[in-house]
């Protein structure tokens, strides 16, 4: 049901809503999966989450890993998200409803967070960074940080490039 | 007399001394080498490689020898016979030099007491047995159970105590224990020296969020008080520790760090720190990798009669995670 509501949220987006004056502010992350032509290949493990200057969490926004092995066996690897494990995840009891999700295919996904409606949470007036960590089985591990400050005045287009876990990451910040 | 086996015999005592302070002469050290220190997920083991070499972290020299582990027989540079080596050998223990043994029974009954012993602490504080015990030419190795969540302390720690005096003109060495010491050491004899040796080794693990329960110092010989966790080291920050000998502040106490990975640098990158007033240190991590820590604690001078001169040390191997 998850999924599909933030389908919806997707399609809405490309359609271009996103303009559309919301009752909230939002946070949309698009954030892409790189293909790679390797001889093993797993989809990679997946953390996004919103940090203070302090490198506290501010918010854990979404956790992609191997929900389905049996006996919650995919948990084994949630520390090879080092940050995201030593920031929040070690303190969690994984799977967490609304924020754990399976892995994802190779391509562009989008998620929105509005505040107040997700896991996003409402965040206080400041400066933040959003970050979003890739681990691979049998692979690498790459972080990317898209520093942010909170609410945004205007619209705000935000980027990073991931170069070999991660490809291009986009932040989408609604007033 | 036979030669070959006694002269065997003395250089495995030398080596025994090596482990107990491998500040000595020699620049072997012994060490403790985990599969992982970071784990998530639930029925999580760790591997313990414990050794003695030159370099770290290569299996290169001798294994480390645990008391309780099966025996092997090793024989060196061809030598027939002489080369045995039990399990539970006396490792650890015997005084730097390399004179025989005078006086007492160097090995009492009982098993050797100066053979280092397993002691793997859990989160709760509650012991824990160590599993799959080996042993082979370069290492001994065994597997810890992380059943619970939490911060494990897997540590091996030697004791001995030693004592040396003239004789009519010859050195007399003993080896034993501190309720023989009385009956086997005379109270005054000339040039007595009685020493209390002891060592620690060890490493940490972390299955889960890290608790701090299995870190309390046991108050005996010189220990690691961490104040930043053992298991959250990362590169780019600095990590605080304290040293404690008996439990006291270690002050003004040097420190050395070493990088793994020896075999593959010109340069041994060790450094060398010193502990403050409070018996603190702080290292800042360059490279993420596992770390060999060390430092030594000894009396120059000695009380006199038969109360033992101290020698402690201690070694740990941390591994620093990349940000």
């Amino acid at each position: 049901m998850r999924v599909l509501i933030s389908r919806a949220l997707l399609t809405g987006a490309a359609a271009g809503f996103a303009a559309a004056p919301l009752a909230a502010a939002e946070i949309k992350v698009k954030v892409e999966v790189p293909k790679l032509t390797v001889a093993e290949y797993h989809r990679p493990y997946v953390a996004m989450w919103v940090e203070k200057p302090d490198q506290s969490v501010a918010a854990n926004l979404a956790v992609w890993y191997d929900v389905k092995l049996k006996d919650n066996e995919g948990t084994k690897w949630l520390k090879d998200m080092r940050q995201w494990w030593r920031r929040t995840g070690r303190s969690l009891d994984m799977p967490v409803d609304g924020l754990s999700s399976a892995t994802r295919a190779p391509g562009e996904h989008q998620l929105s967070f509005p505040e107040g409606k997700s896991t996003l949470g409402t965040l206080a007036p400041g400066k933040y960074e959003l970050v979003v960590e890739a681990a691979r089985e049998v692979g690498g591990r790459e972080l990317l940080r898209v520093p942010f400050e909170w609410p945004p005045k205007a619209a705000q287009n935000l980027k990073a490039q991931g170069e070999h876990e991660l490809g291009a990451l986009v932040v989408d910040l609604a007033p | 007399m036979i030669k070959m086996p006694f002269k065997t015999a003395l250089k495995l005592t030398a080596v025994a001394a090596l482990v107990a302070v491998p500040l000595g002469a020699d620049a072997h050290r012994a060490w403790l080498l985990p599969s992982a220190t970071v784990l998530s997920g639930s029925d999580n083991w760790v591997t313990i490689d414990a050794a003695v070499s030159n370099d770290l972290f290569y299996f290169e020299h001798m294994p480390f020898r645990i008391a309780g582990f099966p025996q092997i027989r090793i024989n060196r540079g061809g030598q027939q016979g002489g080369g045995q080596m039990a399990g539970a050998a006396p490792m650890g223990g015997a005084p730097a030099g390399g004179a025989p043994m005078g006086g007492g029974d160097p090995t009492p009954p009982g098993g050797a007491p100066s053979a280092a012993q397993l002691a793997i602490v859990g989160p709760d504080g509650g012991a824990v047995e160590a599993q799959n015990k080996a042993i082979g030419r370069y290492r001994s190795t065994f597997d810890v159970q992380l059943e619970k969540p939490g911060t494990y302390r897997i540590a091996t720690t030697n004791a001995g105590l030693f004592a040396s005096w003239k004789e009519n003109g010859q050195t007399k060495r003993w080896r034993g224990s501190l309720e023989n010491l009385a009956k086997e050491v005379p109270e005054k004899a000339d040039d007595l020296r009685v020493t209390q040796s002891q060592g620690r080794i060890e490493v940490f693990v972390t299955s889960g969020k890290p608790t701090t329960d299995a870190l309390k110092p046991t108050g005996q010989g010189l220990e690691l008080d961490p104040i930043t966790h053992p298991n959250d080291l990362f590169v780019g920050e600095a990590a605080k520790f304290r040293l404690v000998f008996d439990g006291k502040p270690a002050r003004k106490l040097k420190v050395t760090v070493i990088p793994s990975g020896i075999r593959y640098r010109q340069n041994l990158q060790e450094m060398t720190l010193e502990t403050d007033e409070q018996g603190e240190f702080s290292v800042k991590w360059a490279e993420p990798g596992m770390y060999w820590i060390n430092a030594s604690i000894q009396d120059e001078e000695g009380p006199g009669g038969r109360t033992p001169r101290r020698r402690a040390n201690y070694a740990a191997t941390l591994e620093v995670l990349s940000q």
